[in-house]
């Protein structure tokens, strides 16, 4: 090493001079310079091995306790604990080269088993169009991989850090959920995401699949919010500098075909944007809380819906236009003295209000028209729909918890405009009740059994079991409130 | 209209907090207790110290709440255990703070385990091992010769992020480290009947009190670090205990005290509560009365046989 650099240094400074160099003087004087320069690195690195020796020399023995006689004797005498002791911090920082900058991978993975005594085919949520992308329902009958996810996350520099979250799903298709870069340096609280990531809205959206407490999401997301609201986007965050809890948060995104109830405009703009609020706080040592208010109005352009129409058939549909989602999200934990390793107690509720308007172009089936609307033609829409679920999480004992969560869904009545007549307006409100239990034989494992009653169909009630493993390989995930 | 609200309240909170941040204190959050006592001694008034967790909390298992995110976007220095200790809470608290100053790197952000020799270092990195850290074992607290480093450490860190009171700084440290010292040799007199006492351990909470005092561990009750003890461990561990005369078992005060009561109650011997920091006993009300409570408790429970 040191060779080469003095070569190397001989040879940049000589060759450029090597045509000009043509007395004995200059030659001189040259040899003279180099060797000046010689002999300063020379010092310098001496200099710098000598530092390197005593910081290294400092790291394997910390400064000595002054009035400890005895702990030389005692860790003598305590062999088993002590012959590994020193070397640790070496250990960690050299040694593993290139690698050591490789960023943290996690792998999660997933299994489920699935009974229902309605088929899961022809899932619908009664007078709520789903997308035809929308993942709804409790997925496929028997045995099945549930989504596994690898996450990859590291610090970019020392401005920016980046995260990738890669769903593998059951049907041998792959899709990225998540990947983004977030600024950790902005300061005053401010705090800028870019990239494909889950919005911050409400409580449960911004949340992996992984650190749910049931199988499913509920049902309001599932309709309002094709199960989980992610896009690619930007998100900004401020949080309030004061004691309390104040989180302030703007997204904009491109509304993705993938993004229920966005989808694709083509437009330069943004075709969707976000506002959300979250406070919270303590109360004593056994109690913490965060609630908040999120809006979300996304774009949508000749999205196609499933709908049933008057006659109980299935149609697709088309819409253009807008939607405006409004969640309010409230969360409440307890444990006792904050301790949540014996017991702990976990309520959430969320509300889901939507409100769509522009215009659908429907497809009428087998209906006659007698005059109004006919296919293919766009008229008027509007919708109100609503939803709320409420669950709690019971830990009795350590490793078990069991959990409630019961949920109703309101479906409006929806303005179709000239369309009015191939729709049948319906009082039925979608509901469902769940209870679960879990055991997690570590942090990184869990086994769960969850039975529902699902009445999503009108007049339908589909009894559901799902048995579900979730385990989490590699690096120790740190989760979210 | 809610939204215009939120948008002016964005715009309205900033201006009005301006006015507030002027000249308050260097604000410390410690995420155990002992690095906050340690802190006050250190700081005395100069410094604002809250702590993230209390005594009877398991420092493993903390959740980044809220109340815990907006104490970490306003601190100026960040003072943990680290070795992994927080892994599962501390990094997302960083990350939603927003706070520059106290992200991994910065001066505001201090392990303290950095600092010291570790012990336990795994030589084999498996999760069949349990909640095994990389780093080594993170409980260094519960030896006074760690924490007078880490005092050095620590020290020498509020200098660096606080340089306009430096002098005072390094003013309290000496005295600090005078006391500390004196109180060292103290505790080590104190303790030396407990030199070569055989222990039970319920989680592998202990181990540099052990290399400190030379009691020597040789059974612990969680089957795993982490694990929770079950039944059939609990009675092998029993069973083993019968060859080798062990006065007592030791227990932290957030964990549960069953398992080391049922093991005190058929093994015949004293389950010791220990207060593990500051506020995890009634004695244990400052770092110097952390220790003397520990090494009372241990004094008291070696002599009743």
């Amino acid at each position: 090493m040191n060779k080469l650099l003095r070569a190397s240094l001989a040879l940049a400074l000589v060759a450029p001079f090597g045509a000009l160099a043509d007395t004995q003087a200059e030659i001189d004087a040259l040899r003279h310079e180099i060797d000046a320069m010689r002999a300063a690195y020379e010092a310098r690195l001496q200099a710098l091995e000598q530092r390197l020796k005593a910081s290294e020399a400092a790291a394997a023995t910390p400064t000595a306790p002054a009035l400890t006689a005895t702990p030389a004797a005692s860790t003598a005498t305590n062999a088993p604990i002590a012959p590994s002791a020193a070397v640790a911090p070496v250990v960690a920082s050299s040694s593993r080269g290139a690698n050591a900058f490789n960023p943290s991978i996690s792998l999660i993975l997933s299994g489920l088993y699935t009974r229902t005594s309605r088929d899961p085919a022809n899932y619908a949520i009664s007078g709520f169009p789903l997308s035809t992308d929308a993942e709804t329902g409790p997925g496929t009958r028997g045995f099945s991989l549930a989504e596994s996810e690898l996450g990859f996350a590291a610090s970019i520099d020392p401005w920016l850090r980046g995260a990738a979250s890669i769903a593998l799903h059951p049907d041998d298709t792959v899709s990225v959920e998540e990947a983004y870069i977030q600024t950790t340096s902005l300061g005053n609280g401010f705090a800028l995401k870019a990239g494909r990531f889950f919005s911050g809205i409400g409580y449960l959206n911004p949340q992996h699949a992984h650190t749910w407490d049931f199988v499913d999401n509920p049902l309001a997301y599932q309709a309002l919010l094709g199960t989980q609201y992610g896009d690619d986007g930007v998100r900004l965050t401020w949080l309030a500098p004061i004691d309390q809890y104040l989180e302030l948060g703007a997204e904009v995104g491109r509304g993705r075909s993938r993004s229920f109830p966005g989808s694709d405009s083509g437009r330069n703009g943004a075709g969707m944007a976000a506002l959300t609020a979250h406070t919270g706080g303590d109360i004593g040592d056994s109690h913490s809380w965060r609630a908040g208010v999120s809006v979300l109005r996304a774009k949508a352009n000749e999205q196609s819906l499933i709908a049933t129409n008057a006659a109980g058939e299935q149609v697709t549909n088309s819409f253009t236009g807008s939607t405006r989602v409004w969640v309010a999200d409230a969360v409440w934990k307890w444990a006792p003295n904050g301790n949540p390793t014996r017991t702990n107690f976990k309520l959430q509720a969320e509300y889901l209000r939507s409100t769509r308007s522009g215009s659908l172009v429907h497809d009428g089936g087998s209906l006659v028209h007698d005059g109004g609307n006919v296919d293919g033609a766009a008229a008027d829409y509007r919708a109100v729909q609503s939803g709320w679920y409420l669950q709690g999480v019971y830990q009795l004992m350590p490793r078990w918890r069991v959990g409630l969560r019961t949920e109703r869904l309101n479906p409006g009545t929806p303005d179709y405009g000239l369309n009015a007549e191939s729709f049948a307006g319906s009082a039925f409100r979608p509901r469902k009740n769940t209870v679960m239990v879990d055991f997690n034989p570590s942090e990184f494992s869990r086994l769960r059994l969850q039975v529902a009653q699902d009445r999503s169909r009108e007049g339908l009630a589909d009894n559901q079991l799902f048995l579900q493993y979730q385990t989490s390989l590699g690096a120790h995930g740190a989760h979210s409130y | 209209m809610m939204i215009r609200n939120v948008l002016l309240a964005m715009i309205a909170a900033p201006l009005a907090l301006c006015s507030f941040s002027a000249n308050a204190a260097l604000r410390v959050l410690a995420c155990e207790p002992e690095w906050g006592a340690l802190a006050q001694e250190l700081g005395g008034s100069l410094v604002d110290v809250s702590v993230a967790t209390n005594a009877l909390q398991d420092p493993h298992q903390i959740q980044a709440k809220p109340s815990l995110i907006a104490r970490a976007r306003n601190a100026d220095l960040v003072v943990c255990t680290g070795a992994e200790l927080e892994i599962g809470w501390l990094p997302v608290l960083l990350q939603q703070s927003g706070n520059a100053k106290v992200q991994p790197g910065q001066p505001g952000n201090f392990a303290a385990a950095d600092y010291v020799r570790k012990l336990d270092v795994p030589t084999q990195l498996d999760r069949s091992q349990g909640d095994v850290h990389a780093a080594g074992n993170p409980h260094i607290q519960t030896d006074p010769r760690a924490i007078a480093q880490v005092a050095t450490a620590l020290g020498t860190r509020l200098q660096q992020v606080d340089p306009a009171h430096a002098s005072q700084y390094a003013q309290r440290q000496a005295d600090f480290m005078q006391r500390w010292q004196q109180a060292i040799a103290r505790w080590t007199a104190q303790a030396a009947p407990l030199k070569g006492v055989p222990v039970v351990s319920q989680h592998k909470a202990f181990v540099y009190l052990y290399d400190w005092l030379g009691l020597k561990e040789v059974a612990v009750l969680e089957p795993k670090p982490g694990v929770e003890p079950t039944a059939g461990h609990l009675q092998q561990v029993l069973t083993a205990l019968k060859d080798v005369p062990v006065r007592m078992v030791l227990y932290a005060a957030y964990q549960d005290p069953r398992s080391s009561e049922w093991l005190s109650k058929n093994a015949g011997i004293a389950a010791v509560k220990m207060p593990f920091t500051v506020g995890g006993t009634d004695g244990a009300k400052d770092l110097f009365s952390l220790f003397d409570d520990t090494i009372a408790r241990l004094l008291a429970a070696g002599e009743k046989r």
